[in-house]
């Protein structure tokens, strides 16, 4: 039998070759983080007199706890908490809004409900980035700079997760419905009974895709948080650069950068089968 | 697709959507209609107050060459970050999908860098590339390489690139190993019982097959490489050297925050929310081909 | 236990009519079955009775009372779809016990009806599970035991066996009419498969393109379809179907006779044909004749006969009573 190399199954060296690429990608992947990672465990004079070292050294705790408890600007675990107020309030919030408008959407009949549809769905083409000076205007005439709503509620008015329940819900057969309705159900008890429960895996993936997408924001709090206080982590990190000529604290500004990967990495390491369903499904 | 079972009455309806519609005017459609207002408006040099200009914005935008010089930029990026990032990802999918076993592990190791903030990305590829204490660039300097993309601008877009395209792998390479599993097994081993070496097989048979998924993914990617790169660029280079690395989302922000040239900026926002308009149309012209399959 | 009465019930989507002025009076605890290809309507009549769709004129009647405008849970029904319609999510005790629990009944009282229902159909072992774990059999159990337990005044069945693989569908179809008779309940019963209709039967409805052309017992139906496409619908294999004139009948247009009816000689008798090819099936053997002018005309005959060998001209003869005249419009002519 002759040999086949490729996506036809076969063992022996091409098979290693295979892993080889793998591992050296992955490397690549990993590198840049490796880099973050020891610099984060050594002094500042091991970073400044290059080259520094490749493996981790003994000073993890000390980068780690100055960076949480003091920083530079804010304590890191301030913006950690801001951020995580920011991911989840945006999450949350668009998922319950979501849910509400794209049942109405789906399962009424109403004047108006084409335009409506419409409407909601033009967001889903403008990021923040592309409205960014009104909106300030907006946030700032609410005077919702430096808050939490400020920087939630724009980041909510964007019609994804509206459309990607829509397009659940339409997959939802109709008998489902229909017998819900013999069985004397209500509209919101078909909502609260059957299609909740069923949409379990999607509001899980979608979860998974909104912390990530509020976690990871950069210029929205750039832009309304003046006060460190209300620093996310995420803008924080640039923030820690001193202007001019001055020496970065290279250790605690790549503690930080760890620190700001974590909760983000460990979503989706532990929600991967979800995440991967969800990002596929709903790009389709 | 419309429901065959519908509830009756509009004031339930009505309230369910009440959240998103209030939440969508206030912090989209009205400042979605103030940019579209304000590209119109120049302040007076006092900034006191402002003069109607019609489409003189626009006008100047078009003529400035700063603006067309982003306008190139964001081209060349947006090409550049679409052609790596696909590129590599593509390159591991048909690794991973020859495996039997293990795609799984190698899939979940390289995950990470989806969650990684774009502008963390920048933070991490800025430090090993950093002119002072960059382990990267001492190391090219070793080899008499004298890196700096503080001055160098082709230095500073390879950096600006290598940075949006390392964080973007991730998500290409879930949607190109899926797509490459999904050709079933039987069509490979019919071409591989024909005859067909691996290139001859993948040029002829997973390749068209893998269309749709390549299609999609240069869409998203150039979508990303528009919009989401904002955090890369501003951590690395601020835009520099000499505008080099301006794309069109960065100058937006640099006109009208830094600049205070508000007329400008609404102007410039005008003009992406076109692009992003066109932008979106292609992908769902696709998205419905896609339907019909 | 109730009647069911549908009174020249009409249903138009804009200017096209879907069902034409139908008239069903359905007595108490009896089998109807609506019968029908697809598309003739009578999922849609189903699920007006049902109140699922809007009824354009006429009135339903459940034991006498109008229900055109009532919603489907006030309407004392429950209903068996097609693809049974349990809620994934729910376990099949949840499934069983959800319009009770819509409806606030007390919780001992939905034990005992769902413990009653899954002793009736053998669920008992099965009602901590989610549907997902059923076998098709156990899940159309399941959405009949969703159905008993509301106690309704009619069963409505929309083509609940088409679901199931051949020899499963054949005992859950004895199943259905064992329980239909142990608990007496008015049902109305929608299949494309005339084998159910007949067997399932007490009275059956075919319909065709809105209208019901024929109500009553299967066997009279069979016997006696009253129009042309009610005897090329009901029976297997179909009725055939030749033009008047050409075996020698001068009113109406086409004569209809059941493959069983026409014998085989080599004597001369009502028309010739050459035999095409031969079917034997054991018991009875199908054999396929083919015309002059090309149609194919199919004889049953006992399996006892001897093989026609294909190629040769046989004649076929039939009696003047299995014969059956329709005229220009598909009605009977010489009905019995």
């Amino acid at each position: 039998m002759s040999e086949h190399s490729g996506m036809v199954q076969k063992r022996g060296i091409g098979h290693w070759f295979t892993h080889l690429g793998l591992i050296i990608g992955v490397l690549f992947i990993f590198f840049p983080i490796w880099l973050a990672f020891v610099a984060s465990t050594v002094t500042q004079p091991e970073i400044v007199r290059p080259p520094m070292p490749l493996l981790p050294g003994g000073h993890f705790i000390e980068n780690y706890s100055k960076a949480l408890f003091s920083g530079v600007n804010a304590p890191v675990a301030l913006m950690m908490m801001n951020s995580l107020i920011m991911a989840l309030g945006i999450t949350i919030g668009k998922i319950i809004i979501s849910l509400m408008s794209a049942f109405a959407i789906v399962y009424f009949r109403f004047p108006g409900r084409t335009i409506f549809f419409w409407l909601i769905f033009l967001t889903l083409m403008l990021p923040v980035e592309v409205r960014i000076v009104p909106t300030y205007q907006v946030i700032a005439n609410f005077g919702m700079l430096n808050s939490y709503s400020g920087l939630i509620f724009p980041l909510i008015a964007s019609a994804t997760a509206t459309f990607l329940f829509r397009q659940f819900f339409l997959t939802v057969p109709d008998e489902l419905t229909e017998a819900a309705r013999v069985d004397g159900a209500s509209p919101m008890q078909f909502f609260w009974h059957i299609l909740l429960p069923m949409s379990r895996t999607n509001i899980a993936a979608l979860f998974v895709i909104l912390f990530i997408y509020g976690w990871n924001q950069y210029l929205w709090p750039l832009l309304i948080t003046t006060d460190p206080s209300m620093n996310t982590i995420v803008m924080g990190i640039r923030q820690m650069f001193p202007s001019g000529d001055d020496l970065a604290d290279w250790p605690v500004i790549m503690a930080t950068s760890i620190l700001a990967m974590v909760p983000p990495v460990i979503v989706v390491i532990s929600m991967q089968k979800f995440f991967i369903r969800g990002l596929i499904d709903s790009e389709k | 697709m419309e429901k065959r079972v519908i509830f009756k009455g509009w004031m339930l309806p009505a309230l369910l959507l009440m959240p998103q519609i209030v939440i969508t005017a206030i912090f989209f459609f009205y400042p979605a209609g103030q940019a579209i207002w304000q590209s119109m408006f120049v302040p007076d040099p006092f900034g006191l107050k402002t003069q109607f200009v019609g489409l003189g914005n626009f006008e100047y935008l078009l003529n400035d060459p700063y603006y067309r010089a982003s306008f190139l930029t964001t081209a060349i990026f947006s090409t550049l970050v679409t052609v790596v990032s696909m590129g590599v990802a593509l390159y591991l999918a048909i690794l991973a999908d020859r495996l039997i076993k293990g795609s799984g592990t190698y899939r979940t190791l390289l995950i990470w860098p989806y969650a990684v903030a774009p502008a963390v990305a920048g933070v991490l590829w800025m430090f090993m590339f950093n002119t002072r204490v960059g382990v990267v660039s001492w190391y090219l300097g070793l080899l008499g390489y004298d890196w700096n993309h503080v001055l160098n601008e082709a230095e500073a877009m390879g950096l600006v690139v290598a940075a949006s395209s390392w964080g973007r792998i991730s998500y290409n390479f879930l949607f190109f190993l899926a797509g490459l599993q999904a050709i079933p097994r039987s069509v490979i081993e019919a071409a591989a019982i024909d005859g067909a070496k691996f290139w001859t097989r993948f040029r002829t048979i997973v390749w068209p097959l893998l269309s749709p998924v390549t299609f999609f993914l240069m869409v998203v990617n150039v979508v990303y490489a528009f919009f989401e790169t904002f955090g890369v660029i501003h951590t690395i280079t601020s835009g520099g050297p000499q505008q080099a690395t301006t794309i069109l989302v960065y100058k937006v922000y640099s006109d009208g925050f830094v600049g205070q040239d508000l007329g400008s900026s609404a102007a410039q926002s005008v003009i992406l929310l076109f692009v992003v308009g066109v932008l979106t149309v292609i992908q769902f012209k696709f998205i419905e081909r896609r339907v019909h399959y | 236990m109730a009647t069911l009465t549908l009174d020249n019930v009409r249903k138009s989507f804009g200017a096209t009519d879907v069902i034409h002025g139908v008239d069903i009076d359905v007595q108490e605890g009896e089998f109807i079955v609506i019968v029908g290809p697809s598309g003739c309507g009578k999922s849609t009549l189903l699920r007006m009775v049902a109140g699922l769709e809007g009824i354009s004129s006429g009135e339903i009647r459940i034991n006498g009372k109008r229900v055109n405008e009532a919603e489907p849970s006030a309407r004392d029904i429950a209903m068996v779809f097609q693809n049974y319609a349990l809620y994934p999510h729910m376990s099949v005790f949840d499934n069983m016990a959800y319009g009770l629990k819509i409806a606030k009944t007390p919780k001992d009282e939905i034990a005992a009806r769902v413990a009653t229902a899954a002793k009736l159909l053998q669920l008992q072992p099965y009602l901590d599970r989610r549907p997902r774990e059923l076998s098709g059999g156990q899940r159309q159990r399941v959405a009949m035991g969703r159905a008993i337990v509301r106690k309704p005044a009619v069963f409505l069945f929309d083509e609940p066996l088409s679901n199931l693989d051949a020899k499963l569908r054949v005992q859950m179809r004895l199943e259905i009419k064992q329980l239909q008779r142990e608990l007496g309940v008015t049902s109305l019963y929608v299949t494309h498969d005339q084998v159910e209709a007949m067997t399932l039967a007490d009275r059956m409805i075919v319909m065709n393109a809105g209208v019901a052309d024929q109500i009553g017992k299967p066997l009279e139906v069979y016997e006696n379809p009253q129009t042309e496409f009610v005897a090329g619908f009901i029976g297997s294999p179909a009725t055939n179907f030749v033009p008047a004139g050409s075996v020698g009948v001068s009113v109406g247009t086409t004569v209809g006779i059941r493959p069983e009816h026409i014998k085989l000689s080599a004597e001369p008798s009502r028309l010739q044909a050459r035999v095409a090819y031969c079917e034997a099936l054991g018991a009875e053997t199908l054999v396929h004749l083919r015309l002059d002018n090309g149609q194919l005309v199919t004889v049953r005959q006992g399996g006892h006969l001897p093989l026609p060998t294909e190629g040769t001209d046989l004649w076929m003869g039939w009696h003047d009573a299995s014969m059956m005249v329709f005229g220009e419009d598909g009605r009977r002519i010489n009905a019995v």
